[in-house]
């Protein structure tokens, strides 16, 4: 319901996260790639590669950290001398917000975009970017 | 070890060098004529903001390449592409690049000219992706006739030696169309 898929890759649907005034907390995003795809990691090595990138509408939540998995380095039949660092199969990034002190309380949608741009070993796909929906509680 | 290392680095240039003919995704022949379709007409501009149309290359058979700079397989064909241009412009032959940087010009100029790319480049969009049935993946490839039919299509990381093959076919398939005085095509 809150997430939005491509044969590619997947996003689940967030699950709720409960956020108290004035405190920190952590909500996880989990990402599918499809067998045989990988995805250009955050940090590419070479600068004409989209990175993958996980962004949120911050309001009425702050956010203070993004952290993604850790990449690999993979060669591929088009790269067979320099490595690509990449996520493949199933990973999961986490957003640490912070909660103003004068946050309305009650449910509320955190819009956030990841917008990712795959490959597979012969060809690859135009970047895309995927809706994600974060349902927070605020007490 | 290094014994291993040495005979994996050999292989892959052997691999680079024979235009990954041994991994290829699928080969590609050329369709008999009856069963070619017509290449949809287009008019996108080029780096210097000309308009080319395909029909400007009637008489030509042509290479029309979508690509674009953040595609990796598709910066192993590039260099295909450039030495087909530099060996066949002669014969009535043309490579047509066609990025599909949502960024245009800005990131597909330097990237030209960073390696140099001999032949002509327009940008793309998404009528001529939809014209072309969609273009989901890149590289895609289309292989179009002297008389503007599509010959064949490769989708994905091909075989050099599949295009050169092709090529070669439909150079010799129909060159009396360029004596005719068909090429219009500078």
């Amino acid at each position: 319901m809150f997430g939005q898929s491509s044969p590619i890759l997947t996003v689940a649907p967030p699950q709720k996260v409960v956020a108290r005034r004035n405190a920190e907390v952590t909500a996880k995003i989990s990402i599918s790639l499809g067998d045989g795809y990988h995805a250009n990691s955050n940090a590419p090595h070479e600068s004409y590669l989209i990175p993958l990138k996980l962004t949120w509408t911050p309001a009425p939540l702050a956010v203070e950290a993004v952290t993604y998995p850790k990449a690999h380095d993979e060669k591929y039949q088009f790269s067979p001398d320099q490595p690509l660092s990449v996520f493949t199969g199933n990973f999961d990034i986490t957003t640490k917000f912070k909660v103003p002190a004068d946050a309305a309380g009650g449910i509320t949608i955190l819009p956030g975009k990841l917008r990712y741009q795959a490959c597979n070993n012969t060809m690859c796909f135009p970047p895309k970017t995927v809706d994600v929906k974060l349902p927070v509680e605020i007490r | 070890m290094f014994v291993a290392r040495l005979s994996l680095a050999v292989a892959a240039i052997l691999l680079l060098a024979t235009g990954c003919s041994s991994s290829r995704t699928a080969k590609v022949a050329v369709k008999d004529h009856k069963d070619r379709k017509k290449a949809p007409e287009f008019a996108l501009k080029d780096a210097n903001g000309q308009t080319v149309h395909l029909s400007d290359y009637r008489g030509k058979v042509v290479l029309l390449d979508f690509w674009a700079t953040w595609c990796g397989p598709c910066k192993i064909e590039i260099p295909w592409f450039q030495e087909f241009e530099r060996q066949h412009k002669d014969k009535g032959f043309a490579v047509i690049g066609v990025a599909m940087d949502e960024e245009g010009w800005d990131v597909v100029k330097p990237f030209a000219k960073y390696i140099g790319i001999n032949y002509r480049l327009v940008i793309g969009d998404d009528t001529i992706a939809t014209l072309y049935g969609g273009v989901d993946a890149m590289p895609t490839t289309f292989l179009i006739d002297r008389e503007g039919r599509i010959a064949s299509v490769h989708v994905g990381l091909s075989g050099k030696r599949d295009f050169e093959d092709e090529i070669q076919a439909l150079l010799r398939d129909s060159s009396t169309s360029v004596s005719a005085g068909l090429v219009r095509a500078k």
